[in-house]
Parts: C-alpha cells; structure tokens; sequence
C-alpha cells in the first residue's frame, strides 16, 4: 500500500484530523481540571477554556488539601488497600489459574463449573450486606479487602495464558525435581508477567478507585477512602435524595481548586502507569472458550 | 516411587491414585474454594429472604416464610417506582447498544486506518485515560466543565449566542449525558478487543485486494467487517444479554433529586429500598428478578452464539 491516490491522501488527513480533535477531547477534561488545581481562589471563578493558564499558577489548594488530616487519612487507606488488595487478589488468581491449567487433575471441571456459576447467578446486594455483617466486617478496613480475592473470569483468563506456556519447561523442572511451589513460582510466575501485570493493574486501579464498599460497610471517618472523601465533597452542594449520610462530610462549601487538587491526587498516579502496561492489554481480553 | 505404584498409575488410572497424586495443587485451590463457598454461595442461599420476611434480629433461618410466598415480588410489580427504574434501565441500556456499541467499531476502524505508527500509539493511550479514572472523579470533573456559571462547555454556548443549560441537573439533559459521559469513558478501551481482532487479520488478504484494484473503503467494507463479523456478533448479543443491568457507579453519581424520575435504574433502586430503607426481602426480590432475567438471557444469548460459531461461545 505505498502509493495512495490523490481520494486517499485526502482520507489520510481527515482521519488525521478527526483523531486528533479526538485526542483533544479525551484529554481536554483532565486538562481543564489540572490547571484549575494551580489557580488561586478568584482566578478559579472566572467562565472560560483553561487550555492556557491564567497566571499565576499557585500550590495553595495542593497545600490545603495535603494538610487536612481527613484527606491524609483516606490517603493511607487508599494506599494500604491498593498494596494489600492487589497482592492478595494476584497470588489468588495466579494460584487458581495455575491449578485449572492442569488438564490431568480429577474433578477439574467440577471446579471450574463450580467457580464459573458465579459468573451467571449472584445473591445481589443485601444478601452480600447481610453476610458481611455477619462475618463481623462492619467497620472494619477488611471488608474492603477480603470479598475481592479473586473471580471465575480472572482465574480462566490466568488458565488460558499459562496454558500458552509451553509444557516441556515445567516436564523438565519436574525432572530436575521441583516441587509444585518451585513450578508455580520459579518457572510460570516469571513466564506470567504479561497476564500478572494486567492482573495487577486492574486490582490497583480498582482498589484506588473504590468507595461503594467503604459506603456500605465502614461508617467511621478514619475509614474513608479517597474516592469516597472526594464523592462527599463533590456532593456536599447537592441535594441528597439517595439518603447517603452527609453529617460526617466537611459542612462548608469547598472551592472548585481544592475539588481539583483532590482530583487530580486520584488522577494523576493512573496516568502515570497505565501507559507502561499497555501492549499488556490485549492479553486481558478473553479470547476463545472457557470450558476445557 | 514404588514399582507397585507406578503400575497402578500406568494401567488402572485409579482415580483416588490421582487424586492423592494432585494432592499439593488440591491444597493450592482449597484456600479459593473456600472463598468462593463464604464470599459467593452464601450469598445465593440469601437470596431466598426475598421469599421471607427478613427481620435482622430473626436472621435469615428464622424469619417466616411470607404468605403468601410471593408477596415481596406481588409488592414489587405492583410499585411505579419499580416500572420506573426497569424503564429507565431499559432505555440507557439500548440507547448504550445503538449509539456506544457501533461507534466504538467505527472508532476501532479509524484508529487502523490511521496513518503513522506513533501518533496512532499515542492516540491509544489518550484514549484509555478515562477508563481507568473512577466515575466519582469523572463525575466531579464534568460538574465543573458543564457548571452553568464557570464550564467551558456553557462559556462555548453563551459565546455563540445561547443560553447556558444545567446539564448536570436537567432531566431532559439526563440520558444525553449519560451517552456521552460513557462514550468519552468507555470507546477508547472498548475498541482494544477489536482492533486485535483486526491485527490477527491475514495481511495476504489486504495486498490481494490492493492488487485487484480495490479502494481503502473495499478493502475495510470487504476485509476488515467480513472478519470482525464473528467478533461483533459476539459483543452484541452478550450486550444484549446485559440489557436489564446498569451502571451503578455512573448512574448513582451523576444521580440528584431532579434527575430521579429519568435516571433511577435498577441498581439504585435496589441500593436504595435495601440498604437505605433497610426494606431487606423487597430489595433482594427485585435484585432476584433481575439476576435470574440476566442468567436466562446470558444462557439463550451464549446459545445464539454457540450456533453461529462454537469456538466463540462462553460456555
């Protein structure tokens, strides 16, 4: 396809155009919201594009934001259950996906029956509340951690990856006579980067922008999160029909800069390591059949 | 090893000779089968509260059956608010199918057709920004963009001549927005599965076709969908086997008082009657209906595709 009639040129270039008016677009709300967390307080309520900066560019909403001890808080929440949640959801769903990848082990596809049914049929929301009352999870930070070990489709999407690794390597460790831990951790753990590290960042990522089950099963205020501290100060200006208590949240109105700053502490980590795992993605994408 | 059982193991394949051979990945999965029993299963035996009347001090073993049985679902049919949010569901749902799920191929199908390997990468990635942001920032970000007194969007309108709308706030704006919020979310990381599919297409097909004279949109009109039809058909009918199902995190945070009649779906209405209410056995009724509604569908749609072509059935 090296030469292109003058009809195709012209494609080239509206499509050119079109993607790059796309780019913008995707990007221009992030935009808008990263130079109003630099703006000073009368600045910040002028109408207008904020492509291009009103100066002066100030770190006084950053400052207020990182000296609330509320927002500090949540912060190491957040962190903590990004850390703790993502290392127990990837050893799970790894240790699973490895044993359904053993096509002699007996009674395989009654697991894997007995695992995928959850894929179709749940309990739905009050049954999952009840439990975890019961369980004794209520306020407390395990609640947030302990319902996500792993899922059917992750452990089936770990399976068909490992399944592409070919058997001789693992045939020839058994050989040398290493046990299922050195198998599972020596060899396929390395050889499972691609799907790990997908793994991984779908577990952070999720972990860093929960707030419903803190919503639902931690009502103290050392137990916010980041999302859910911000969804409060976002609301707080609003009319709540939905019930959501709101007598914990900051009671005076704060100001679209410092909204912005506390975005932006949301925003910004994703934006800086999504981009490195991206040729993982595919990988993430099921592709043929679960049952086998 | 002995000789006795490796003779075993090569002739009879006992299965309790395999089974204590696999007794370490056994002692691997036990950890996760447990979780699913606890975290999952007991969950389903819950569901049957929405045959009771649940009181917490009762638990679920012990509160009465109700009577009759189905009163909780009677109760449920019988209420406007219920047909309220199953329409609202409803309509988000198919304008998702015939706005969002075409737009993401197009989508797909521009970005391959884009020239310049680089810019194209960096388009992706753009892209896939949203995705990975969560609703409640998203949200908070187009309060800010769409305010009627400091957005961007209103100070566009009011410079051509217009009136500034409360988009956030309207109920006529309501479904609009939710289109676009979860176009702009969703079609960058929605297109990845196809434009896989479009690299795994056999580049000797492409070069034929240019031999044989045929134009950019022949090759993408006779190349390109030909081989995404399977895939297409795929994400569309399981789609469409979600129909009855939202999106809680969206809907409920771009929710207020005015927007309620045009945007409370199932999901916030089953959040609300159950956990703000605590009217325990209704919410769990409804939630059945829609998660038995969403398995039948599931199954009839994996059964669609399945004779279509097996190799891309679920199950």
């Amino acid at each position: 396809m090296k030469y292109k009639s003058r009809g195709e040129k012209c494609f080239d270039a509206f499509v050119i155009v079109l993607m790059a008016l796309l780019a913008f677009l995707f990007l221009y709300p992030f935009i808008d919201q990263f130079w109003l967390s630099f703006y000073t307080y009368e600045n910040s309520i002028y109408s207008g594009q904020r492509l291009i900066p009103r100066m002066p560019l100030v770190l006084d909403s950053y400052k207020e934001v990182f000296k609330n001890d509320v927002f500090l808080v949540a912060l190491g929440n957040s962190v903590f259950r990004v850390i703790l949640g993502t290392v127990y959801t990837v050893f799970f769903t790894f240790c699973g996906g490895y044993v359904l990848s053993k096509k002699s082990l007996p009674f395989r596809n009654g697991l894997l029956v007995y695992f995928m049914f959850t894929m179709f049929f749940s309990g739905g929301l009050v049954p999952s509340f009840i439990l975890m009352r019961n369980l004794g999870l209520f306020n407390s930070r395990l609640a947030w951690i302990l319902p996500g070990m792993t899922s059917a489709w992750n452990m089936i999407l770990t399976r068909n990856f490992i399944r592409t690794v070919p058997e001789a390597l693992e045939e020839a460790a058994v050989v040398d006579g290493a046990g299922i831990w050195r198998v599972m951790f020596g060899i396929m753990l390395p050889l499972s980067m691609p799907i790990i590290s997908v793994l991984a960042l779908w577990s952070a990522i999720g972990h860093w922008n929960s707030w419903f089950d803190v919503l639902l099963y931690t009502r103290k205020n050392e137990q916010l999160t980041l999302a859910l501290m911000l969804r409060r100060i976002i609301m707080e200006n609003s009319v709540d029909l939905l019930g959501e208590s709101m007598t914990e949240s900051i009671p005076t109105r704060t100001p679209d800069t410092v909204k912005a700053a506390t975005m932006m502490t949301l925003v910004i980590p994703i934006a800086c390591v999504y981009p490195f795992l991206q040729k993982y993605f595919v990988k993430g994408i099921h592709v043929g059949s679960v049952k086998g | 090893m002995s000789i006795a059982a490796m003779r075993t193991q090569g002739k009879g394949r006992h299965l309790w000779v395999q089974v204590k051979k696999h007794w370490p990945y056994y002692l691997v999965i036990a950890p996760i089968v447990i979780y699913f029993f606890i975290f999952k299963y007991i969950p389903m035996y819950g569901v049957t509260i929405a045959f009771k009347d649940y009181t917490y001090s009762r638990g679920i073993l012990n509160s009465p059956w109700s009577v009759p049985l189905l009163k909780n679902f009677d109760r449920a049919f019988s209420s406007i608010l219920f047909w309220r949010a199953f329409r609202n569901t409803l309509i988000l749902s198919v304008l998702g199918l015939v706005i969002n799920f075409p737009l993401t191929i197009l989508y797909a199908l521009l970005l391959d057709e884009m020239p310049g390997r680089k810019y194209k990468r960096f388009i992706q990635t753009v892209s896939y920004l949203p995705h990975f942001i969560s609703w409640v920032v998203l949200v908070g970000i187009f309060r800010t963009i769409f305010s009627p007194t400091t957005g961007v969007v209103n100070a566009v309108i009011e410079a051509f001549g217009g009136k500034s709308i409360y988009f956030m706030a309207d109920a006529k704006w309501f479904r609009p927005m939710v289109v676009i919020t979860s176009l702009w979310k969703g079609i960058g990381y929605g297109s990845v599965i196809y434009i896989a599919a479009i690299t795994g297409i056999d580049q000797e097909q492409y070069e034929a076709a240019y031999i044989d004279g045929a134009n950019r949109f022949a090759r993408v009109w006779h190349i390109t969908l030909p081989n995404l039809a399977p895939i297409i058909c795929i994400q569309l009918i399981m789609s469409t086997s979600n129909i009855l199902e939202g999106s809680f995190d969206q809907i409920y945070n771009m929710l207020s008082g005015v927007t309620n009649s045009v945007g409370s779906i199932i999901e916030t209405y089953v959040y609300q009657l159950g956990i703000v209410n605590t009217k325990y056995s209704l919410s769990t009724a409804i939630n059945l209906f829609q998660n038995v509604v969403g398995m039948v569908l599931l199954v009839a749609a994996n059964w669609i595709v399945r004779r279509i072509n097996s190799e891309n059935s679920l199950f």
